[in-house]
């Protein structure tokens, strides 16, 4: 089958699917939705890091008989939440390993009795030592999880490095650190729970992946498939913190809803959310790199290490992409790269847009600038004579068959932004000013879809049906939360059909009507599940051009009509494709070796930044993106994607920064998490360069996450470049700038102001 | 809620009249309920979002006497006999308001929580300056967060509606012009 070129709505711009109902005010999420009866759920959380249970009390004031009361001696199948490990349960029983970990649940009819309930239950603890960094969770003084702490390592391998130093011209060494981010959609976690003996267990919620959610509710309450249904509602926000969470606060509510025999509710306030669900990983990575005289790559030894938190949740497959976009995209031929993730007693960490990459990629690209310092090369000058190329291969001796055009899109970058000409300027500008200014770069890949071998794994089965009142359907559990699935996979039907775009709507997010087509994470929905729309339109056209006489090109009516006979003899019409993978797929799971992904997006993104040596800010007064991710195929929404993903590596890089205070977050607030606002965000100027990909939905590659790599080094290099100053941790707040200048001044100035 | 918190409603509570998108309409109901909570579970107009419950985030964003409020952050008592718009009050005759038309097409919108509170911020900048710089639509936005678009395409839509809108050719000045200006 071949992508045809020229297309009629895919690479408009069309209005978003489901846009009239949210501008109306009538899009449905799951805190406008009442159930007859509907009770709230609350939950009673762990007050300290680590220890055991001693006591549960109930205070006497409160009139118990009124709640619905659930424990972990109350769960009818196992206590623990499926994911990858099954070592984090469902309610603590006995013993707590973070805190905020969810002890009791209770219910009521009235929401307001609840905060008052919840602080009326006493429990008693017999605390134990915590751990609260990667590098007391390593020294394993203390074993917070199974026998080493070490919830995951990875070793990659690649030629020889150990006798690459000696023929080194440079060894540069740097460690690099980033922080938790908060994912911080504006729409809460939330689900809302039914139970009955006979229907078993259905769950609406918030969330990104109904099949993880599924697959976590059947062993909490022992139910064969047919008992368990869940339905994602409009959802507000995820950016991956609704991939896994939402199984944790689904067993929640329904476990009340079995309890109390009424639908329940549960909704968190901001505080709650900000305290209880996970967050982005924190990481420290150390680089030690040898270059010749050139600036050519010789060896990379890279030490990578992230906080996962109290329980593996999605741990391993986070360090997996960290350690699969930690050596750039850059050409190297010697490359040893150990990847662990340490258990800690914080919150679990989780998903977030990017995944692990933008931690590996803060590091490899913020190195990058202190190599060129040191050899005394131009930054990008240094990255261009580094880049792959087709024929290349890279840390994993994946082949780069497809084409990449990373001088290109340099090029593009440094044109865009006037690169040279603002940097001239700025080191004219800077001397005599109390702003100093500066040019920071980054350049980087992104993997679209799940890892090695995951899609195959995954296996992936999605379609359309047309209904009998003349509409087609995309059957998919793909989910719609902002980023646009439901207009890109529209689009793709409605192209591929040659029917139009009002032609085609989206069966329901809901297990008991789609099949499962995978979570919705990795970049892979416009790539991966769009491919799998784009053949079973055309699988659906064959079958009917056998069987109901349709014709080699069509008309919309001519194929509802085709559409009508084909029913009229076969009772429904349906098209359903399962994941296929592109030819020549090899990948192994023990060495790290092989194609780590199907299709890579790329990207050089330029910040220009300016740092007030009075005050002590660093604003972002610029950015410039210029990526290449397949066929775009909507530039509004893909333009929108960018965008909202740079300013949350703006956010990450210069503001978000969650404050630890004994294992709890202390500024679990909106208004002291501080994220970029209308007035912090700079110009943000977007290009794209179009190269179809050929095993993508109509050319496309992913794009969702790729945004979020690129901000946080490409703004520290500003700063190095403004200052002079190399700064190696995110978030960087004014204080430590303060700090990081103080220390670099001459003393005798220090002492003169 | 409502139907229980009527049945159980103690006689002690006021009756508070107002107006919502034009409409009177009469609440019995504790005097400091929160505005966005009579909005939401006794008038049932869901439209209106909680996001942060403290005034940070503007999801709950309505027009109270011609002033954008957080409804958060109003007891209900402090609405008696006021004019509120929500969002469900923006469209007129089921045709969509320029400003929703305008996010539609510029993809002012991605997840949607945030686009109540924003569509009514930027409807409170639009009828006080018909004709706004983009450092003021900026200005006039701050107090709403949005975590999917990063703005841009929020200040286009706004830009955009204000084109709509006006006869003349409004004076657009580029997002970095601005930004410097500012």
């Amino acid at each position: 089958m071949n992508t045809p070129t020229t297309t009629r709505i895919v690479g408009a711009a069309v209005p978003r699917k489901e846009g009239v109902d949210k501008l109306l005010g009538r899009a449905c999420y799951v805190d406008d939705i009442d159930r007859e009866g509907m009770w709230h759920g609350a939950t009673v959380r762990s007050s300290i890091p680590r220890g055991l249970i001693r006591s549960i009390a109930f205070d006497r004031r409160i009139d118990w008989s009124e709640f619905a009361i659930v424990t972990a001696a109350g769960i009818p199948g196992e206590n623990c939440i499926q994911l990858i490990v099954a070592d984090q349960p469902c309610l603590a029983d006995g013993k707590v390993n973070h805190c905020e970990e969810a002890i009791l649940l209770l219910a009521h009819p009235d929401k307001h009795k609840l905060r008052e309930a919840v602080g009326a239950v006493r429990v008693e603890y017999e605390p134990l030592p915590p751990v609260f960094t990667i590098e007391e969770s390593e020294r394993q003084d203390v074993i917070v999880w199974g026998a080493d702490n070490l919830l995951k390592r990875f070793l990659l391998e690649k030629g020889d490095v150990d006798s690459a130093w000696a023929r080194a011209a440079h060894i540069v060494e740097g460690e690099y650190r980033t922080g938790a981010q908060e994912h911080l959609y504006i729409e809460n976690q939330g689900v809302i729970a039914e139970y009955s003996a006979e229907g078993g267990v259905t769950v609406w919620g918030s969330l990104q992946c109904p099949y993880y959610v599924f697959k976590a509710l059947r062993p909490v309450f022992d139910l064969p498939e047919e008992k368990v249904r869940v339905i994602q509602t409009e959802t507000g926000g995820a950016f991956g913190g609704k991939e896994d969470y939402p199984s944790t606060l689904a067993c929640h509510a329904a476990l009340l809803a079995m309890k109390s025999g009424h639908p329940v509710k549960m909704v968190y306030d901001r505080m709650e959310d900000l305290a209880a669900t996970t967050k982005r990983h924190p990481s420290r990575v150390r680089h030690r790199t040898a270059v010749d005289r050139d600036g050519k790559l010789l060896a990379m030894e890279i030490d990578l290490a992230t906080d996962g938190g109290a329980y593996a949740t999605l741990s391993s497959t986070v360090l997996s992409r960290a350690t699969l976009h930690a050596t750039g995209p850059y050409l190297c031929p010697n490359i040893r790269l150990h990847a662990r993730s340490w258990a800690t007693n914080y919150v679990p960490y989780g998903a977030f847009r990017g995944f692990g990459a933008p931690q590996a990629i803060f590091a490899m690209e913020r190195h990058m600038d202190e190599i060129a310092a040191t050899i005394g090369i131009d930054p990008v000058e240094l990255r261009r004579r580094n880049f792959l190329h087709v024929g290349d291969t890279n840390a994993t001796e994946q082949l780069m068959r497809e084409p990449v055009i990373l001088d290109q899109l340099l090029d593009r970058a440094l044109k865009e932004s006037d690169y040279h000409a603002r940097r001239a300027q700025f080191g004219r500008e800077n001397p005599v000013s109390p702003v100093k200014r500066g040019m920071g770069i980054a350049a980087f890949y992104h993997g679209s879809g799940f890892t090695g071998s995951g899609e195959v794994y995954l296996n992936s089965l999605a379609g359309i049906d047309v209904t009998p009142d003349g509409k087609v359907r995309v059957l998919v559990s793909n989910t719609e939360f902002g980023q646009g699935t439901n207009t890109i996979l529209t689009q793709i039907a409605a192209e591929a059909l040659g029917i139009g775009y009002a032609d085609v709507t989206m069966a329901a997010p809901d297990t008991g009507v789609v099949p499962n087509s995978g979570p919705t994470v990795a970049s892979r929905t416009s790539m991966v599940i769009g491919r799998i729309i784009e053949r079973a339109c055309s699988q659906l056209l064959e079958l009917l051009r056998e069987h109901a006489g349709l014709g080699a090109t069509c008309t919309p009516e001519e194929f509802f009509a085709a559409c009508g006979r084909y029913r009229a003899v076969h009772g429904e019409v349906v098209s359903l494709c399962r994941y296929e993978a592109p030819p020549g797929i090899y990948w192994d799971d023990q060495r790290y070796h092989g194609e780590a992904y199907g299709a890579y997006a790329w990207a050089v993104y330029v910040a220009q930044v300016a740092v007030d040596t009075v005050t002590y800010s660093a604003e972002v007064e610029n950015f410039w993106a210029v990526q290449e991710v397949g066929r775009v195929l909507h530039p509004v929404l893909a333009a929108g994607q960018i965008e909202g993903g740079i300013a949350q590596g703006v956010g990450y890089a210069l503001y978000e920064k969650v404050v630890w205070q004994d294992g709890r977050m202390a500024n679990n607030q909106m208004t002291n998490y501080i994220m970029p606002t209308a007035e912090d965000v700079p110009p943000i100027h977007v290009f794209f360069e179009e190269i179809p990909f050929r095993f993508g939905g109509f050319g496309a590659k992913g794009l969702g996450e790729l945004p979020h790599d690129g901000p946080a080094p490409a703004i520290l290099n500003a700063i190095r470049d403004a200052t002079g100053v190399a700064f190696n941790s995110i978030p960087l707040m004014p204080e430590d700038l303060y700090l990081g200048l103080a220390a670099a001044q001459p003393a005798e100035e220090t002492a003169a102001r | 809620m409502s139907t229980k918190e009527s049945a159980t409603s103690s006689k002690h509570w006021p009756t508070i009249r107002f107006n919502v998108n034009g409409e009177a309409r009469i609440v019995k109901v504790p005097p400091m309920k929160r505005l966005l909570d009579v909005l939401r579970e006794d008038l049932h107009l869901t439209g209106t979002k909680e996001g942060c419950g403290e005034g940070e985030c503007g999801s709950c964003s309505v027009r109270m006497n011609g002033e954008l409020v957080n409804s958060c952050l109003v007891p209900v008592m402090q609405a008696e006999g006021a004019d509120i718009q929500t969002v469900e009050g923006l469209a007129l005759d089921g045709k969509l308001h320029p400003l929703q038309e305008a996010f539609l097409c510029h993809g002012g919108a991605q997840c949607g929580i945030c686009t109540p509170g924003m569509l009514m911020a930027a409807a409170q900048l639009l009828e006080h300056s018909p004709n706004p710089a983009m450092a003021e639509i900026r200005e006039a936005l701050a107090g709403n967060l949005c975590r999917c678009t990063g703005f841009i395409r929020i200040f286009e839509s706004v830009a955009a509606a204000v084109d709509a809108q006006s006869a003349g050719p409004a004076t657009k000045l580029t997002m970095e012009q601005t930004h410097h200006a500012r």
